[in-house]
């Protein structure tokens, strides 16, 4: 049994840890959410020098080469620190996108200038409130230009380009829209988590490429199933440090003449933190081995992996609120930023309802159903 | 990233499997015989003990034992292969369970050379059988608040008192049991560990029938039974430190609760007709089995963690409390959740049902799993306090002499 990361990525980890600490404490969030800038650009282009942008795209396309699993490690990481950067918008879709559909010209075009941090890409899907089904979307594209509103899309404000999902019938599912080009009208909206910035995206004829592999609805569930792995990471990293503050808190504040963590009450509470949080850290690690493995049972383990990371973000950053009182409460506090980013990063790819009945659908698919046995 | 086993471990496998194949009878999928009526089959005790023999002569109990304990002084990981594939057969290895798993090693661990070589070969060919004699109806979760009393006698010990949720008690040869040697100093410091003779004069072992209406566990009374003191583990009033040895093996022991668990659900709503078909269908069911599969995944790969550590030759820690405590709720709850479904031809114990009766029978054997070896409560609290750092709770016992503990009106 060799269910874990190999040690070199372990030591990427840890790496990563420490540059996060000290780079990226949460008074970087606090001052994305308070000041005017989108996002901090600073800390992208260190996280771009060390490579990290371009972990998953191959080195003959100016990446290093380490695979999904080495994205998992960093996304854990960022999650942990709130990072206030475009990291899921730009490395778990974009690049993701172009790496499964891109023609090899687009890959050349494209994939080194990701993995160098120059630009800065994000997914474009949902057009209105409910769920995101690829086979009820509006937006199209006639004779190379795309038509279409897509609402909440992250990092729409700041990317360069977007990979758009539309009704493609026939045709590719998936288009490279530069941004800055003509015919996108693009506005920042205000969301539940400020520390990362969206916009509401028009699009009028605009000058749209299609990625020539995406064909059929399966093609953006694809894609969809290969970030909520990537992302589960990070939002396992969010819920941990949320239970992290919330232990920490528990140990210092005296209430009734003693600690409020030798309470039963919060113990038991953190214990229920803590388990949600280890068994959505397991499933993201199934989720990990099916998308570096390229295993068939990906939609499934996709699913598994989102849905237990929603729980548990959705518990730790609430409870940890919880735990902290009324001062939880308060803007000073950094309690706000795992609340906001743990549900944001529920809603970013569609929420659990969605996945839930993808995968019982998937597991009525399968007449062999990956089973616990012991 | 991968599940294989590494070349020792296949290869550890395949003797484990080699084994059962020539010794036992594979569990037929999809059976369903009831999870927990085995034991109380006629000549099960006989099998049991037969199987058991043959077990320990080819080597594979105490596999990560010590050589100098008996064992085979293998790895924790192939303890943990073995039992995997174990459980695919039709065996009864937990009627040795707790001589096996928590007896021995405290006996080898806190006890004298002596006490090991006269208990552990017996033991390990189910020659003599073992009972816990810990909980006592004052004294449960709040074990060291146990009241059975230890009484210095020339060479020997006198007990008297009453030991309650005894498994095995009925069958059982010997029995470690943790009585009160002094009660004026505070409680944790006043108790002592003992080897008993469950055929000594003066201990009266009497069923308890249980919810389920099965009778696995026992009341046991002790009327002036004498101890020697050659059969006293660990010093006087060092009883504490012994018994903790044993539930840390009991915690690490920690395995699944056996039972009906996503497939079986699953299966039943593919079978089950509702209002507008089949329950599948519904996307009330469907969102219900979602979080069960996942619940159930989580558990299953927060065990091949825990594995790959084992694998690499780390030990297990607390972190194992988890899996009790997921793994008895869930199937609590699939249990409750199945049988709404049923609906109204729910109650049937009977052999018409989609599922033939086994959601029924573990419904009333389930709530045993999250009290038996710690309840879902004391579980939680050593997450907190083991895992996560917090600090104990308020003792107001701690530094009392015991016979000043306050004690209330039930027990």
């Amino acid at each position: 049994m060799n269910f874990d990361f190999p040690d070199e990525l372990k030591q990427l980890r840890d790496e990563a840890r420490r540059f996060l600490s000290e780079r990226c404490p949460t008074s970087v969030p606090r001052r994305i959410l308070e000041g005017g800038e989108p996002y901090d650009r600073e800390l992208w282009r260190s996280m771009a020098e060390m490579g990290w942008t371009g972990a998953a795209i191959p080195e003959e396309y100016g990446g290093a080469g380490l695979g999904h699993l080495a994205v998992c490690v960093l996304a854990e990481e960022l999650g942990h620190a709130v990072a206030p950067v475009p990291f899921s918008s730009s490395v778990y879709l974009a690049t993701e996108a172009i790496k499964l559909f891109g023609s090899d010209a687009q890959k050349q075009q494209y994939l080194p200038k990701l993995a160098a941090g120059e630009l800065v890409g994000t997914f474009a899907m949902a057009e209105r409130p409910g769920p995101a089904d690829p086979r009820k979307l509006i937006a199209h594209v006639a004779n190379g230009h795309l038509s279409g509103t897509k609402l909440a899309v992250p990092d729409g404000d700041v990317a360069n380009f977007a990979v758009v999902a539309v009704h493609g019938g026939n045709a590719p599912w998936l288009h490279l829209v530069d941004l800055g080009g003509s015919g996108v009208t693009r506005a920042t909206v205000t969301t539940i988590d400020p520390t990362r910035s969206h916009a509401r995206i028009v699009f009028d004829g605009a000058a749209a490429e299609p990625l020539p592999g995406s064909e059929g609805a399966e093609s953006v569930r694809r894609l969809l199933d290969c970030a909520a792995v990537m992302l589960a990471f990070e939002q396992v990293g969010c819920a941990q440090a949320a239970l992290e503050m919330a232990r920490d808190y528990a140990r210092e504040r005296y209430a009734f003449g003693r600690p409020i963590g030798s309470f039963q009450a919060i113990k038991h509470k953190l214990a229920d933190v803590y388990i949600a949080v280890e068994l959505a850290r397991s499933n993201a690690y199934y989720g990990a081995w099916a998308l570096h493995s390229d295993a068939a049972e990906l939609p499934i383990a996709a699913s598994v992996a989102r849905i237990s990371a929603c729980d548990a973000g959705w518990l730790a950053s609430k409870e940890n609120i919880q735990t902290h009182g009324g001062m939880g409460f308060t803007w000073q506090m950094d309690c706000q930023f795992y609340y906001r980013r743990a549900k944001l990063h529920a809603l970013a790819l569609g929420g659990t309802r969605e996945w839930k009945q993808r995968l019982i659908a998937e597991l009525r698919t399968r007449n062999t159903i990956a089973l616990p046995t012991d | 990233m991968d599940f294989e086993d590494s070349a020792e471990e296949a290869a550890f496998r395949a003797e484990a499997r080699a084994f059962l194949e020539a010794n036992a009878e594979r569990r037929k999928p999809g059976a369903v015989e009831g999870y927990r009526r085995g034991q109380d089959a006629p000549g099960a005790m006989e099998r049991a003990k037969s199987f058991q023999r043959r077990k320990a002569d080819a080597g594979f109990v105490g596999i990560h034992w010590p050589k100098e304990w008996g064992g085979r002084g293998g790895t924790q990981i192939q303890n943990v292969i073995y039992n995997q594939e174990e459980a695919q057969f039709d065996v009864l290895s937990g009627i040795f369970g707790i001589g096996i798993h928590l007896a021995m090693p405290t006996i080898c661990v806190c006890g004298t050379p002596e006490q090991r070589d006269r208990f552990v070969p017996p033991a390990m060919r189910a020659d003599e059988v073992w009972c816990q004699l810990f909980s006592e109806p004052s004294g449960g979760s709040d074990l060291a608040a146990l009241r059975t009393r230890a009484e210095r006698d020339g060479d020997g010990w006198v007990i008297n008192g009453q030991k309650i949720w005894n498994s095995g008690a009925h069958y059982s040869d010997f029995g470690i049991l943790v009585a009160r040697s002094d009660a004026n100093v505070p409680k944790h410091a006043g108790l002592t560990f003992f080897i008993l003779d469950m055929k000594s004069p003066g201990v009266e072992v009497r069923p308890i029938r249980q919810l389920s209406g099965s009778a696995h566990f026992n009341e046991v009374f002790f009327t002036n039974v004498r101890i020697p003191d050659n059969m006293r583990i660990g010093p006087v009033g060092g009883g504490w430190r012994v018994a903790l040895t044993t539930l840390m093996n009991e915690r690490h022991g920690m395995r699944d609760s056996p039972g009906p668990d996503f497939q079986e659900l699953f299966t039943l709503a593919n079978q089950l007709e509702l209002e507008d078909g089949l329950a599948i269908d519904n996307a009330a069911v469907q969102e219900k089995l979602a979080d069960f599969y996942v619940r159930s995944q989580g558990l299953k790969y927060t065990k091949y963690r825990g594995m790959t550590a084992l694998s690499r030759g780390g030990t297990p820690g607390p972190e194992s409390s988890i899996i009790k405590v997921v793994a008895a709720n869930k199937l609590q709850e699939i249990l409750s959740y199945g049988l709404d479904l049923i609906g109204m031809a729910g109650p049937t114990m009977g052999e018409d049902m989609p599922v033939a009766g086994i959601f029924e029978e573990a419904l009333l054997y389930s709530p045993a799993l999250r009290i038996a070896g710690g309840t879902d409560e004391i579980m939680r609290n050593i997450i907190a306090e083991r895992v996560l750092g917090l600090p104990q709770d308020v003792r107001v016992d701690k530094d009392v002499p015991f016979r000043d503990v306050p004690t209330g009106s039930r027990g």
